[in-house]
């Protein structure tokens, strides 16, 4: 377990590493010089960047001492905003996509293992046949636009109520994280449910379910011990790559309810060429990612003996 | 012991008539294609859905054809315009400047203390009420477009404080209802006493000058002030600037499906070429080939498209339909290329190829006769559920405003676009959404459809 703990965190350092290369190589090839934009840089400005990035050195130089400020954990100065470090936006912004993201796949896992297990049990029936068709619909639909439909319910709802129940948008109370979270974790929690139906149909018919029946257990024992657990195995594997689609999910999820996450500090940074806070946030968001990724995988191999054993 | 048996006699004996009673077990041969083909027939989600991408293609293509509005044309008069046929308008004299005096309206002399003066249009609306004498700070003027509710929401602040006891409105008027309220001021500028709101609905005028320059009325006959003209027609409404939405959608499919089809075809190409390399040569390149294509998996594929679209020079706010597709090459093909090596891999080991070989077949006999029609079943399948993803991701980027710009249209920009009026004018949200679900839902069905009838190991439990 140790060796395979170690295998794959060198794996995830090597992979953050191409990560880091392919953004610096793609921002070099960006025709123009950062520092050439339309507004005036002072050349103190300038020479002061020039010094840090060494722009007046060879490329390779230049790549190492961005690698070099990477590992030290340092992204740089915004170029769009004064006095502001790329760290100091990451450490203020990502709780707030951070802890988004983490209710928005908590809410997508326990759904989609709740309503598979579900949609298994009564297989072909009413329940099956409408939480299937939701299921459809949450695969189909664009997040901004559940995230539209969300805000205009909401209105329509707190209207009619005469109360907010809900704030529309906005972030700071937990009444705030309910439904972005919710419309965040939809699509995922439909991906994880169909998922899960067709694990848990497959587990039905498994020797080892026969063998409790057989033994006499009762059936909520064999459905929580047996199934459910065995179940829900692929569900945990997928959650990695989840992570992944909810996070840039949440980019937009952020903008339409007006959340100061960094996801949409990114997509602003994207629409004024903030070279830094782009090229920062980038190998941020790769390096926890790949982190992600590599914890989900340690986590089943915790579950799942039989990965451990390869 | 038993008894032996007396011997049988030939009379005894009759002969069987002979029957043919072997039943005959054929049916004509069917190729891999027309079993498929059968398989799909019967399974009606994917037929409907089948249908439904054919009718989505002609939308796309035949669709413009057919209703030849320029899309990017705005029509002032019908500015965020509903979807229906309702297109009457009223002629009227022009706007006359008006001051508060009363027009001789029979409802001038009603007791109600706020009220309309004169004809309420898309022109102007004027409103009167009597003097209040608590209203030492004047009035203030609220108009919404929805019934005032519990939360007492009066809507838009047209003016802050007024002396005077009329207010004529001609701001951004909308052939709707308007719920116009008034509530009077103190000198401190806080409400006082209970306020007044009054429901006006509003006629679509067009003046007779206007009627004229856009031809909607003949110039050589004098036209009767009161009588309807037609305007132009917007069976899906139009947007914000007064761009016909049907054409937006139509032109925006072809932005949106371009991209959602051409995409996952070459990326899919690529895959298979690349797989296809890896597969055959096996070993250490394979192993080496196999391992770059992990690294480009890895790396977060919507900041990549994002970077990659800036590495073009293509900045905010531009047009980039074709780095677009090249980003979505370059950072899609990876999940191809490792499902086909697989394939090959398989394949190569399989008996009949062993038989093929041995019978003298050469390395592209076998490729193309045995290889690729064999791994044709898993392409298809990956490329139909590539297709729903390559449209999100376009709709993403330019919901985010990275993908094509303005005046093109697209479905995901036309989604941008809508989300900012959705609580007055839904449907410019609600026309391009509707069409992306409906097109992403066509296709992921497709996709089941065309996995349970080409790979048997696939086949889905349902």
């Amino acid at each position: 377990m140790l060796q395979y703990s170690l295998k794959r965190l060198l794996q995830g350092v090597v992979t953050i590493w191409f990560i880091a290369t392919a953004t610096f190589f793609a921002m070099h090839v960006v025709p123009g010089d950062p520092l050439t934009s339309d507004k005036a840089v002072t050349p103190e400005i300038r020479a002061n960047l020039e010094a840090k990035y060494g722009l007046d050195k060879p490329l390779f130089t230049q790549y190492t001492i961005y690698l070099g400020n990477i590992v030290r954990g340092d992204f740089g100065i915004s170029f769009t905003q004064k006095n502001r470090e790329v760290n100091d936006i990451i450490r203020e912004h990502f709780p707030v996509s951070a802890t988004l993201g983490l209710l928005a796949i908590l809410f997508a896992a326990l759904g989609g293992v709740l309503w598979g297990a579900l949609t298994a049990l009564f297989r072909n029936r009413l329940p099956d046949i409408v939480i299937m068709f939701l299921v459809i619909l949450g695969i189909s639909v664009p997040s901004f636009v559940m995230a539209a439909l969300a805000q205009l319910s909401l209105v329509n709802i707190n209207a009619l109520f005469g109360v907010t129940l809900l704030p529309v948008g906005g972030w700071g109370t937990v009444a705030h994280m309910i439904a972005p979270s919710l419309v965040l974790g939809l699509g995922t929690m439909a991906y994880l449910t169909r998922l899960m139906r067709s694990s848990m149909l497959e587990i039905v018919n498994s020797d080892f379910v026969r063998t409790a029946k057989a033994k006499g257990l009762p059936a909520t024992r064999i459905f929580s011990k047996h199934q459910l657990r065995n179940a829900s195995l692929p569900v945990i594997t997928v959650l990695g790559p989840a992570i992944a689609s909810i996070t840039t999910g949440g980019f937009v999820v952020e903008l339409v309810f007006a959340i100061p996450g960094l996801g949409r500090y990114f997509v602003q940074a994207v629409q004024q060429l903030d070279y830094t806070v782009i090229m920062g946030t980038t190998v941020f968001y790769g390096a926890f990612l790949v982190f992600m990724v590599i914890a989900v995988d340690l986590v089943y191999g915790l579950i799942d003996p039989r990965v451990r054993l390869k | 012991m038993s008894q032996p048996l007396p011997p049988l006699s030939a009379a005894e004996l009759t002969p069987v008539a002979v029957e043919h009673i072997a039943e005959v077990l054929t049916r004509p041969s069917l190729s891999y294609w027309q079993d498929a083909w059968i398989r799909l027939k019967a399974n009606r989600r994917a037929l409907i859905s089948l249908y439904i991408v054919i009718a989505l293609l002609l939308f796309t293509l035949l669709g413009p054809l057919l209703w030849t509005i320029d899309p990017s044309l705005q029509d002032l008069d019908q500015i965020s315009q509903p979807p229906g046929v309702d297109r009457m308008a009223t002629l009227v004299t022009p706007y006359a400047p008006w001051h508060g005096e009363s027009l001789n309206d029979p409802r001038d002399s009603a007791i109600e203390r706020l009220h309309t003066v004169g004809s309420a249009d898309s022109q102007a609306v004027r409103l009167r009420w009597n003097s209040d004498p608590e209203a030492t700070g004047g009035y203030r003027i609220y108009r919404n477009i929805f019934p005032i509710g519990a939360e007492r929401a009066y809507g838009l602040p047209l003016v802050m404080s007024i002396r005077e006891t009329w207010f004529e409105d001609r701001l951004d008027l909308k052939p709707r209802t308007y719920f116009y309220t008034v509530i009077s001021l103190n000198e401190l500028s806080e409400q006082v006493g209970t306020a007044q709101t009054i429901t006006v609905e509003l006629k679509r005028v067009i003046t007779v000058e206007d009627a004229q320059k856009r031809g909607l009325i003949n110039t050589e006959v004098t036209p009767t002030i009161g009588t309807s003209v037609e305007l132009k027609l917007h069976p899906l409404g139009t947007d914000y600037l007064g761009r016909d939405l049907l054409a937006r959608l139509m032109h925006g499919a072809q932005v949106s499906l371009f991209i959602g089809i051409v995409a996952p075809f070459l990326f899919v190409m690529m895959g298979v070429a690349y797989g296809a390399v890896a597969g055959f040569l096996g070993g250490a390149i394979d192993g080496l080939m196999m391992r770059f294509a992990d690294f480009v998996v890895a790396l977060p594929f919507l900041l990549f498209m994002i970077l990659f679209k800036i590495m073009f020079g293509i900045g905010p706010g531009e047009s980039g339909i074709l780095p677009m597709l090249v980003a979505m090459i370059i950072l899609s093909w990876p999940g191809t290329s490792r499902l086909v090596r697989g394939q090959i891999l398989q394949i190569r080991e399989e008996g009949y190829i062993g038989a093929s070989r041995l019978l003298g077949a050469k390395t592209p006999y076998l490729v193309l006769r045995h290889m690729i029609p064999n791994t044709m079943g898993v392409i298809l399948v990956t490329l139909t559920f590539a297709v729903p993803s390559a449209i999100f991701t376009e709709a993403f980027l330019s919901f985010i405003g990275m993908g094509v710009a303005p005046p093109t249209p697209s479905w995901g920009s036309m989604c941008n676009e809508g989300i900012k009026t959705m609580l007055t004018t839904p449907h410019e949200l609600i026309f391009p959404a509707v069409l992306i679900s409906i097109t992403v839902l066509a296709f992921n069905l497709l996709g089941d459809g065309l996995r349970d009838a080409l790979d048997a190991r696939m086949r889905s439990r349902e």
